[in-house]
């Protein structure tokens, strides 16, 4: 729960987190090495000097790390952990559910686990959705488009394959398809940041929420025009949100877009732990108002009102979560970190 | 950003040839970004050029272009007699290297990973996004100095070219480069055509300026989005290669990159 300098209590539901193990013991080959570092020199250009972690522990960091960063100094109520396999390049997986609903079981009803799958996989993949709602009943899963798998460099959310795996995650009930789209590298000669795939995919589920980390950037504009059209397609705020502190101006800019089109209610707040920490984030964001100028040539405002629906009450609408209900069980029950 | 040791008139007459291959997502020289790690030139005439992207995974289709882009700046000055450019530490280094420096032509290379595309189309979408970024930093510097929508919609090229927007650094500095795309590619001709088009050559009309510029902005934010990142990452990338002896900041005690001189004076407050 976040505190207002006020003192208001605000709901917090973070929804784009990790527990990953990207240490060399687990890094199949260089390109395992070299993703975890691509992460780092996210982390070190985008964070606060006095946020940064030594490499080592970014690699693989413990569960009293997690539970003390998001709900201890960290201002979390809840947060949604992505499961990201990226089997080619990591011998147990670089977030796998299994990890992380050990890690979750912890301290229970703190962490909503999303499940993962390839829909290159075929049959194999049907099979394990199956297997990922019967064992962890997940509400949502990850997608992962830039993933390499064998000689395939990526895939798109209109292929055959994944068509397949929505309509069953649409009859299974798993209605939360959060997107990362990461630079794809085949074909060449296409955008490699095309978010294009997803105004398709949206249409014909109209039964599964689109959430596009991110926001679709660098490709905000494309991005803001398929979520206008599509009442299903909703906007996550990681890596966009960390510019509030190198770069505000900017960050009022992006935020202004996201407001003029996608309205308020569309907007995910995430703090992409643990490449960045949700305390400063949420801290910034609270304190944040979007400069005159900007706001008058949009005509849009960051409220509080507003505010509190992107830090967590959008969130909960998606995930069926009874924001009162739980500050109540919360309250009950506060975070046990085994080593303190 | 790292700059590579240029010695010689040959070796800066080549430098200041790749001023002008851009980052195609960015638009800005990949001099300036510190892309360029190495240039030596041999008594030869023979040109050997390294880059580095900030990332392992920055889109290889940027990197084809990128590379072509180079290997054809340095072909420019007539003493080159061969050039062989290398990209390193990336996901596609080989195929990119060997389109590049192979014995097939590089379009062969590049069609044979882009589903019958080719390099062309990627080019032109890029050369849109420059032209319409630079655009736009040349009418926000008029917005700034007060000019209505009318003025600006019906300026002519000849008038362009005798505007002074000193006092205004991003407009000032993007109007040669404006200019280089609207002239180049034949989107303004003559003294009286008109200085601000569309990408299809279509005159703005001044109602229309209020909508067309908000596109604009839109692209801007994009473009910012991977100008910043790239700085970032190239950054927190570069580091471990040149120091360029300013002080050690904390970030390199945490990775261990403190030079030996520096280590003996400072202490790390964490890690």
């Amino acid at each position: 729960m976040y505190k207002t300098p006020d003192g208001q209590d605000v709901f917090v539901l973070d929804c784009h987190t990790h527990f990953w193990d990207g240490s060399p013991a687990n890094q199949r080959n260089v390109h395992g090495k070299q993703f975890i570092d691509c992460f780092y020199a996210y982390h070190t250009a985008l964070s606060p000097k006095d946020q940064l972690w030594e490499k080592s522990k970014f690699e693989k960091y413990s569960v009293d790390d997690i539970y003390r960063d998001l709900f201890v100094d960290g201002p979390d109520d809840m947060a949604i952990i992505q499961s990201t396999y990226l089997r080619d390049f990591y011998k147990e997986g670089f977030s796998s559910i299994e990890r992380s609903s050990q890690m979750a079981q912890i301290n229970p009803g703190r962490f909503i686990v999303n499940g993962a799958f390839d829909p290159r996989d075929g049959e194999k993949a049907l099979e394990y959705i199956h297997y990922m709602k019967e064992t962890f009943d997940i509400k949502g899963v990850k997608m992962y488009t830039a993933e390499w798998n064998g000689d395939s460099k990526g895939w798109k959310l209109t292929d055959p394959s994944a068509y397949k795996c929505f309509e069953l995650c649409e009859k299974l009930g798993i209605r939360n398809v959060h997107v990362h789209k990461g630079p794809t590298i085949l074909p060449l000669s296409k955008d490699a940041f095309a978010v294009g795939d997803v105004d398709e995919a949206a249409t014909d589920f109209q039964g599964l929420n689109w959430i596009i980390e991110h926001c679709g950037l660098p490709r905000l504009d494309d991005f803001c025009w398929i979520a206008t059209q599509e009442t299903n397609v909703y906007g996550g705020l990681a890596v966009a949100l960390p510019f509030i502190h190198s770069r505000p101006r900017y960050f009022a800019e992006v935020i202004s877009e996201l407001l003029f089109w996608l309205g308020p209610d569309k907007i995910l707040f995430g703090s992409d732990y643990a490449i960045w920490t949700p305390q400063w984030l949420v801290d910034r964001l609270w304190n944040f108002e979007i400069p005159e100028d900007i706001a008058t040539e949009r005509g849009v405002q960051l409220t509080d009102e507003i505010k509190r629906k992107i830090l967590g009450l959008n969130a909960a609408r998606l995930y069926d979560i009874d924001v009162a209900a739980k500050m109540r069980e919360l309250a009950q029950s506060p975070v046990r970190i085994a080593a303190e | 950003m790292p700059v590579p040791q240029i010695r010689g008139a040959q070796a800066r007459e080549v430098w200041r040839r790749l001023s002008a291959v851009t980052d195609p997502e960015l638009d800005e020289p990949i001099t300036d970004m510190g892309f360029v790690e190495r240039l030596e030139v041999s008594r030869s005439g023979e040109v050997e050029i390294d880059f580095r992207l900030p990332t392992y995974w920055c889109s290889p289709n940027f990197a084809f272009l990128m590379a072509d882009g180079i290997r054809k700046a340095a072909m420019t000055p007539a003493w080159v007699q061969k050039v062989r450019v290398q990209l390193q530490d990336h996901c596609f280094a080989d195929k990119v290297n060997d389109g590049i420096n192979g014995q097939q032509p590089f379009g062969a290379i590049f069609a044979a990973l882009t589903e019958g595309g080719n390099l062309d189309e990627v080019r032109e979408t890029f050369r849109e996004k420059a032209f319409l970024r630079r655009q736009e930093a040349v009418l926000q510097g008029l917005r700034a100095m007060g000019w209505t929508a009318g003025q600006i919609t019906t300026l002519t090229l000849a008038e362009f070219d005798a505007l002074n927007l000193s006092g205004h650094a991003e407009a000032a500095a993007q109007k040669p480069r404006y200019r280089e795309i609207l002239v180049g590619d034949g989107l303004a001709l003559l003294p009286e055509d008109w200085a601000f088009v569309t990408w299809r050559g279509d005159p703005i009309v001044a109602e229309d300026l209020q909508d067309h510029l908000m596109r604009l902005r839109a692209l801007r934010i994009n473009m910012e989005f991977n100008g910043a990142m790239c700085r970032g990452l190239a950054a927190a990338r570069y580091k471990e290669v040149v120091r360029n002896g300013e002080e050690p900041e904390l970030i390199d005690f945490i990775l261990g990159r403190v030079p030996p001189r520096a280590c003996g004076d400072s202490q790390s407050s964490r890690g």
